[in-house]
């Protein structure tokens, strides 16, 4: 019992990762049309960034929080601008193409400075240690990524469907010229978009600094974990894609439990069963 | 919405077959000399399978408007089959190159029929995920050894003839192989089968009203193409004699997505060229180690940015031929 709520709990972490970056892929290619394969680049730089905070400037955990996902916010918005703002109107597997190789070069000048291996990251002292549930022992940090995550996807969600920015967002992934007639500058909106999904992401990085080590493999092989994620979800909603995300952890973890061989390919094998069942995603809709 | 090939291929006529036929037996040719020249065998071995892998996957991309990033998947599993068959039970070369190319024949049924159920950027992540599902499959299976690969596979005898551990022999041996795959998808792509997959890259609801079953079309060009990448990766079991879970990684299938990038997407030399391109850079650029992947990132944003039709078709394009 206590090891089944354990994976739960893991389950749950791993779940926050997911539905936060696919969050960031939705809303990216909500209004670019583009898969960011340079997502997990991002988050790892998200990670890295928190790890440099501290240790050359001095900038702890807390407004690490801030500062990371602002600073690759801004990095991203760079690319956009510098970037995939030429492939509008271009197939978007050019985008894809595109992010990936960014995602290379990224992985790579990050892997000649630090190597393969891992640098460790402190949980901020507020957060040491762990409370008894009677039923189990919650270590705090693990339950803090869960509550913060939480809240930044409904913050989001928020932001998107119920204020007037997002429904000016929305407005321009349907009609763009339409919009743009209303007189908001929408090529600024793509690149504020873009840089939004991208700070998503290295909110993430930042979150998992402390759980997992930096290094900077850490988001190479979890995006095609989300990439899978996304491809359940179907990316039709926002909410969508983070209950699909929360959902999937928690799958994962269960199976970690009852059949840890599968735990790897849990998330895959589901992807296949949904896509022969329902090809659009059980969110999505058809494209 | 301009389609990702577009730029590259004029329409065909007469005379562009008769261009393809001289670039053919140029290239032929330059191939039937090599060992003559004392350029490194084992270098230009390595080259053909990649070109062979590169020109399976273009006819996918190029003619069926079908990127996979799951390529690898069936190279490494070619690799696995055959290199268990020689090994472990001893088979001949010919018996172990037939088994592997069934293996990912049959893989690229299965996984064909999941992923032809989504297009576009969707078709790519999924054959990405499914190449990651087998990635860790292979991790854990013991018949692969791991991290380990299997190593040390004899080259044996082909036909209880030729014997495929003298280089020069096991080079025709390649480039008969080689010629073999190219062929067959030249032929398939100027085929009324070709012509009705060109006709789905460029608007599949026509396709379908015309009345063309266009997933049975993909679905037989994605089995087409996985064979022959299987081809390409039992081939290669020859020339590496070893096979390891770098060829099931999904980076393997970046790098050919690249080669085919850079050689240019929806022309028939082109992927040749990226992938001797490609492959080439990673035997100089050996010494400044991790940072090939950089300068691999930077060759993609580049091709992607200024360079969309790549060496052949920019040469194409020049010449107003398709090539």
């Amino acid at each position: 019992m206590q090891a089944l709520l354990a994976q739960l709990l893991v389950g749950l972490i791993n779940g926050s990762f997911y539905a936060l970056l696919s969050l960031g892929l939705a809303v990216i290619f909500g209004m670019l049309n583009i898969i960011n394969f340079a997502h997990g680049a991002v988050y790892m730089m998200g990670a890295f960034c928190a790890y440099f905070l501290l240790n050359v400037m001095g900038i702890g955990y807390w407004p690490a929080l801030i500062v990371a996902p602002i600073a690759v916010g801004i990095f991203g918005m760079i690319l956009e601008r510098t970037m995939i703002q030429w492939l509008a109107g271009l197939d978007h597997l050019y985008g894809l193409l595109l992010t990936f190789g960014l995602a290379l070069i990224i992985q790579g000048v990050f892997q000649n400075y630090f190597g393969s291996s891992g640098l460790p990251y402190a949980i901020p002292p507020e957060l040491q240690g762990g409370m008894n549930l009677g039923f189990m022992f919650l270590p705090i940090y693990r339950g803090w990524v869960v509550v913060c995550s939480l809240v930044v996807c409904f913050a989001t969600w928020y932001l998107i469907e119920r204020t007037s920015l997002g429904a000016n967002l929305r407005a321009a992934t349907e009609n763009p010229t339409l919009v743009r007639a209303f007189g908001i500058n929408v090529p600024r909106m793509i690149t504020l978009t873009y840089g939004l999904g991208v700070g998503l992401a290295a909110l993430a990085g930042v979150l998992s600094a402390p759980i997992n080590q930096v290094r900077p493999q850490m988001g190479a092989d979890l995006i095609i974990v989300v990439f899978a994620v996304v491809v359940i979800g179907g990316m039709g909603s926002i909410m969508g894609s983070i209950i699909t995300g929360f959902a999937l952890g928690v799958v994962e973890g269960l199976t970690k439990y009852f059949y840890p061989e599968a735990s790897n390919t849990v998330v895959f094998v589901l992807m296949v069963l949904v896509l022969l069942v329902k090809p659009s995603g059980l969110t999505g809709r058809t494209t | 919405m301009t389609s990702i090939t577009d730029q590259a291929v004029p329409a065909p006529g007469r005379r562009s077959i008769r261009d393809e036929m001289i670039v053919f037996a140029v290239m032929t040719a330059v191939l039937l000399v090599v060992p003559l020249t004392g350029v490194y065998p084992y270098f230009v071995m390595q080259g053909l399978c990649f070109a062979l892998l590169a020109c399976a996957f273009n006819l996918l991309i190029g003619y069926g408007g079908l990127l996979s990033f799951g390529h690898a998947m069936f190279l490494g599993t070619a690799g696995y089959i055959t290199a268990h068959a020689l090994k472990v039970w001893g088979l001949a070369p010919e018996l172990g190159i037939v088994i592997g190319t069934l293996g990912a024949a049959a893989l690229g049924v299965v996984t064909g029929l999941v992923a032809i159920r989504r297009q576009g950027i969707y078709f790519a992540m999924i054959t990405l995920a499914l190449s990651q599902l087998l990635y860790f499959v292979y991790l854990q299976t013991p018949f692969t050894h791991g991290e380990d690969g299997i190593q040390g596979i004899p080259q044996g005898k082909l036909f209880g003839l030729i014997d495929l551990s003298e280089p020069v022999t096991l080079y025709y041996v390649i480039l008969a192989g080689f010629l073999f795959g190219f062929l067959v998808i030249y032929r398939a792509i100027n085929s009324p089968f070709g012509e009705v997959l060109k006709a789905i890259r460029e608007n599949e609801p026509r396709a379908i009203s015309l009345g063309y079953k266009t997933d049975h079309f993909k679905l037989m060009a994605f089995i087409l193409s996985a064979t022959l990448a299987g081809f390409a990766g039992s081939l290669k079991v020859f020339v590496a004699q070893n096979a390891s879970l770098t060829d099931v990684h999904w980076t393997m299938s970046g790098e050919i997505v690249l080669m085919t990038l850079v050689g240019g997407l929806g022309t028939v030399f082109g992927p040749v060229v990226g992938a001797f391109v490609i492959i080439a850079m990673q035997q100089y650029l050996a010494g400044f180690g991790q940072w090939v992947t950089v300068i691999q990132g930077v060759i993609f944003v580049t091709c992607v940015l200024t360079f969309r039709r790549g060496v052949v078709g920019e040469i194409a394009h020049y010449f107003k031929r398709s090539l």
